[in-house]
C-alpha cells in the first residue's frame, strides 16, 4: 500500500478517475466501524419486533410521487428500455409504505420495519454534503398516535444507546402546530407562506419583520422560539400525551420539545422528531409521524418513522469514543 | 458567555460586538488587547473574518457568532438560526455605477450588464429578481476600480457613507437592503443550549 493521493485536477475527462462529489468510497477500516454500529441498531430494532427489508434503489418515480408530490427530494432520473421514468430514492419511508400496500396489504397490523439502505439527495450547496447516504431507520405503521410516537422516541435513543452514544437527546416538535396557531388567530391566507418559510429558513428576525403588523405578532415569534421540557407543552397540547407515554417508557429526560421545530418534508401529519448529540452540528436524522402516506398506496393506516444518517452517528460516536 | 462559544467578527464589527459583549459580562479585554491570537479560551470566543462566521457556527465549532446581514445574505444557503437584529454596523447594500447611467445604457443597446461584486449571489438574485440580465464579476479587493477601468458597467457593494464610492466617481443608483449585525446559533445548540443562549437573547433585547 503506498501513501498516494492522486488527483484529477487538468485531466481531461476521458481519463478522469474520480468519484462524482459528495458520494465516497469507505475503505475497510471505517467500513469495519460503520458495520459495528449498524449491527448493534439492527440487533435492537430486531430485538423490538422491526424486521428489516430492503427495497430497490430505483423506482418508478410515479411512484415516489404519489408518496410525495416532489418525490421527496427525489433528484437523479433515468429512463428503462420503454421509456419509463426511473428515479433513485431519496428516502425509505415511500417504498416502505409502497411495500405496505402491495406485498401487506392484507396482513393485521401494526407492521414494524427497519432497514440500513442508501439513499440520494441533490448537492444544492456544493460544499462537501452527501449526494449518497447511507440511512439507518425504522417505520411502526398501523400504531395510532402518543403510543406509536413513544415507541418511535424510546427505540431511536435505545439504538443509538447501544451504537456508543452517550449525549444523544430527541427534539420533538408538531409538524401542525404553527399552521394551527394561524388559523386560529385568523391570520389572512396570503400571509402564511411568507412566514412559514422564515420558520423554515431559521429566520426569527425575519419572522418579527413579516408579522410585525399582525395583531397577536408577540405569541406569533415567541411561539416557535419555545424549547425545553415539559412546560413547554402548555403551548402544545397535542404533544402532552406523547409526553406521558414517554414518562411510562422512561425516556421524559432524553428529550427536547421544541414549539419551533419543522421538518422539510410534506408528508408529515403530527409529532416531528430531530436526533441531536452535542458532539455533531448538524441533527443525526429525524422522523416523524406521517398518517396520511400509506393511504396513498391502498392502506390507509397511520405511521410514525425515524431515519439516522449513520456516518453521522459514526462522528457522534468516535467523539463519545475519544471523550471516554 | 456562560458555557457557550462565541464567533466574533473581526473588521468593521469588531468593536461594536466587544462592546456588546462587555454588556453581557463578558471580559473583553484580552481580546482587545491582541489583535494576533485568534482562540480565547476562557472567555469564549474565537475571532475570524466575518464571512467564516457562519462556517464556524453551522459546524457547531462555536455555538453562537455575530456577522453582518450582507454575510448571511450572500451565504443564504446556510443552516444557522438568525436569533436578533443587533442594530449596530449599519449599512446598505446597493447598486452603483459613474457618470451617464452606464446600467441603462447597457441593458439598452447591449441586452445585458457587467456587474462586479464581492456578493455574487446577492448581486445574481437582485438582477434576476428585478428581469435585467447581469453578467457578475466576482472580485476579491476594491470594487471601485472595476467601473473605472472599463472592466465592469457598474458594481453591488456595501457602503456605509457612500464616501468612497464618491470619491471614486461612482453614486448609488439602486438600493438592495440595509444590513446591520445579527446574532446567529447553530441549529443543535439552539436546542441542546437553550437556557444559555435564550438568556443572551433576552439580555439584549431587554439592554
Amino acid at each position: 500500500m503506498s501513501g498516494k493521493h492522486r488527483s484529477d485536477a487538468g485531466q481531461p475527462a476521458s481519463s478522469r478517475t474520480a468519484i462524482p462529489p459528495g458520494t465516497r468510497d469507505v475503505l475497510p477500516e471505517e467500513m469495519r466501524e460503520l458495520r459495528e454500529i449498524s449491527s448493534r441498531m439492527r440487533e435492537t430494532f430486531e430485538e423490538a419486533g422491526y424486521g428489516e427489508v430492503h427495497t430497490p434503489a430505483l423506482e418508478y418515480e410515479e411512484v415516489l410521487r404519489r408518496g410525495e408530490e416532489h418525490a421527496a427530494g427525489a433528484r437523479y432520473r433515468t429512463f428503462d428500455e420503454q421509456g419509463e421514468v426511473l428515479a433513485l430514492r431519496s428516502d425509505m419511508t415511500i417504498p416502505i409504505a409502497r411495500v405496505v400496500g402491495t406485498r401487506y396489504a392484507d396482513t393485521e397490523p401494526p407492521l414494524r420495519f427497519c432497514y440500513f439502505a442508501h439513499a440520494w439527495r441533490a448537492v444544492e450547496r456544493g460544499v462537501g454534503e452527501p449526494r449518497e447516504f447511507l440511512q439507518g431507520g425504522l417505520e411502526l405503521i398501523g400504531a395510532d398516535g402518543a403510543e406509536g410516537d413513544a415507541e418511535v422516541v424510546a427505540l431511536t435513543i435505545e439504538a443509538l444507546d447501544a451504537a456508543g452514544l452517550r449525549r444523544h437527546r430527541i427534539g420533538i416538535g408538531d409538524g401542525s402546530l404553527y399552521r394551527t396557531l394561524l388559523h386560529d388567530l385568523d391570520v389572512p391566507e396570503d400571509r402564511h407562506m411568507p412566514l412559514l418559510e422564515c420558520l423554515s429558513r431559521r429566520d426569527l428576525v425575519g419572522l418579527e419583520r413579516v408579522v410585525s403588523d399582525l395583531p397577536a405578532r408577540e405569541l406569533l415569534v415567541e411561539l416557535p422560539a419555545l424549547r425545553g421540557g415539559p412546560e413547554v407543552l402548555d403551548r402544545a397540547e397535542g404533544l402532552q400525551a406523547l409526553h406521558t407515554a414517554l414518562e411510562r417508557r422512561g425516556v421524559e429526560d432524553r428529550v427536547i420539545y421544541d414549539l419551533g421545530l419543522v421538518r422539510e418534508l410534506g408528508y408529515y401529519t403530527g409529532a416531528v422528531f430531530e436526533v441531536y448529540d452535542p458532539a455533531v452540528g448538524f441533527a443525526l436524522g429525524g422522523g416523524g409521524r406521517y398518517d396520511e402516506l400509506l393511504g396513498r398506496f391502498g392502506r390507509a393506516l397511520p405511521a410514525c418513522g425515524v431515519a439516522l444518517d449513520l456516518q453521522r452517528v459514526h462522528l457522534a460516536q468516535a467523539a463519545e469514543e475519544a471523550l471516554a | 458567555v456562560s458555557g457557550l462559544t462565541v464567533a466574533v467578527p473581526r473588521g468593521a464589527l469588531f468593536g461594536g460586538t466587544l462592546d456588546l459583549l462587555d454588556t453581557l459580562g463578558v471580559d473583553t479585554a484580552e481580546v482587545r488587547s491582541n489583535d494576533r491570537k485568534l482562540l480565547f479560551a476562557d472567555a469564549g470566543i474565537v475571532t475570524m473574518r466575518p464571512s467564516d462566521v457562519p462556517t464556524y457556527v453551522e459546524h457547531g465549532s462555536a455555538d453562537v457568532g455575530i456577522t453582518g446581514k450582507d454575510v448571511l445574505l450572500e451565504q443564504s444557503h446556510r443552516n444557522v438560526y438568525e436569533l436578533v437584529d443587533l442594530g449596530y454596523g449599519r449599512c446598505r447594500m446597493v447598486v452603483a455605477a459613474g457618470d451617464g447611467d452606464p446600467i441603462g445604457s447597457a441593458l439598452r443597446r447591449l441586452g445585458r450588464v457587467r456587474i462586479a461584486t464581492k456578493y455574487p449571489r446577492v448581486a445574481a438574485r437582485h438582477f434576476a429578481d428585478t428581469g435585467r440580465q447581469a453578467e457578475i464579476v466576482e472580485v476579491k479587493g476594491s470594487v471601485e476600480l472595476a467601473p473605472l477601468t472599463g472592466l465592469v458597467d457598474g458594481i453591488v457593494d456595501l457602503t456605509a457613507t457612500g464616501r468612497t464610492l464618491e470619491e471614486n466617481g461612482l453614486r448609488v443608483v439602486e438600493e438592495i437592503g440595509v444590513c446591520t449585525a445579527r446574532l446567529i446559533a447553530n441549529p443543535v445548540a439552539h436546542k441542546l443550549k437553550a437556557a444559555e443562549i435564550d438568556r443572551i437573547v433576552e439580555r439584549i433585547r431587554s439592554g
